[in-house]
């Protein structure tokens, strides 16, 4: 499995302006080389939980989007902290610390990382407190 | 159920201009929610012909509604946008309608006329 194609993106915390444009481009890139619109949808809606989530919860991060030759896409976000102390419950439907200002623009329900999971085809998180960092694969007919 | 009639049924008003086209679109579903991550888990299927009625009037719904191919969103209790979200939400191709209804209200008349949720026909 090799890369065909790679982007990267920063994203910075607290930054409700931009929030979902990283997203945003991503689907749009995936609908120019042809990825099925089913497979592009789940794809955007885990891409935006994920850029949520590193604008409401960590000080920011990075997005790495690669599309592989066999025509799966894998997505890294990768944030510098603070980490998430308890994985098994940020991974629990309903469980959410987020702020008020998140709250107030329609996150916090504690169903982003949930949907992640649902919607991949494979899901790995690793946190510390120096860092979170979120691997997703999306497999795709070719 | 066609969005024209959708608009006349919540005495509803277009944010902006659309092309005359978009009233003749189809609707059979709705799903109502103030929470994103609810609309991004729970809107799986028919998202085409599903409208999004909220009363969180920002770019996040917008954007969410990008992510699902949802087109359609009604705002409930009164609210508008604000200059620059309708200029993303046109350039996105969402029709954005604005209602006094509250969402209670909003939801009840159009289950009334026969929208089902997002699971189809209510059976109790
Ligand atoms: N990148 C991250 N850095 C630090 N904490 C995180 C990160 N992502 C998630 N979390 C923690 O995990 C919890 C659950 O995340 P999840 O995305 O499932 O829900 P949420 O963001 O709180 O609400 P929603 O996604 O429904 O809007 C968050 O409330 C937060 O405490
Ligand atoms: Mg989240």
């Amino acid at each position: 499995m090799e890369s065909i194609l790679h982007k990267e993106y920063t994203v910075v915390q607290d930054d409700y302006v931009n929030a979902g444009k990283v997203s945003s481009d991503i689907k749009s890139t995936l609908a120019e080389i042809g990825i099925s619109p089913k497979v592009i949808r789940k794809i955007a809606v885990a891409s935006y939980e994920s850029e949520i989530n590193l604008i409401i919860h960590a000080w920011g991060g990075k997005v790495f989007m690669d599309v592989n030759d066999d025509g799966s896409v894998a997505l890294v976000f990768k944030d510098p902290g603070p980490g998430i102390p308890d994985l098994e419950k940020a991974l629990t439907p309903g469980w959410s610390t987020a702020s008020e200002k998140a709250r107030g623009m329609g996150f916090g329900a504690g169903m982003g990382l949930p949907n992640i999971q649902r919607v991949s085809d494979e899901f790995n998180i690793e946190s510390s407190p120096a860092g979170t960092t979120l691997s997703l694969l999306f497999r795709s007919p070719v | 159920m066609l969005a024209k009639e959708i608009a006349e049924i919540l005495h509803a008003v277009p944010l902006t201009k659309w092309d005359e086209s978009v009233w003749e679109r189809e609707y059979s579903h709705v799903f109502a929610t103030d929470l994103m991550s609810d609309a991004l888990a729970l809107i799986q299927d028919n998202e085409e012909s599903t409208v999004l009625l909220t009363g969180l009037c920002n770019t996040q719904t917008l954007r969410t509604a990008e992510m699902l191919d949802v087109r359609f969103i009604v705002f409930v209790r009164g609210k508008f946008l604000l200059d620059d979200a309708i200029e993303m939400a046109k350039n996105m191709g969402l029709v954005c309608l604005a209602t006094d209804y509250t969402m209670y209200d909003a939801c009840g008349r159009l289950y009334e006329k026969g929208l089902t949720g997002i699971y189809g026909k209510h059976s109790a």
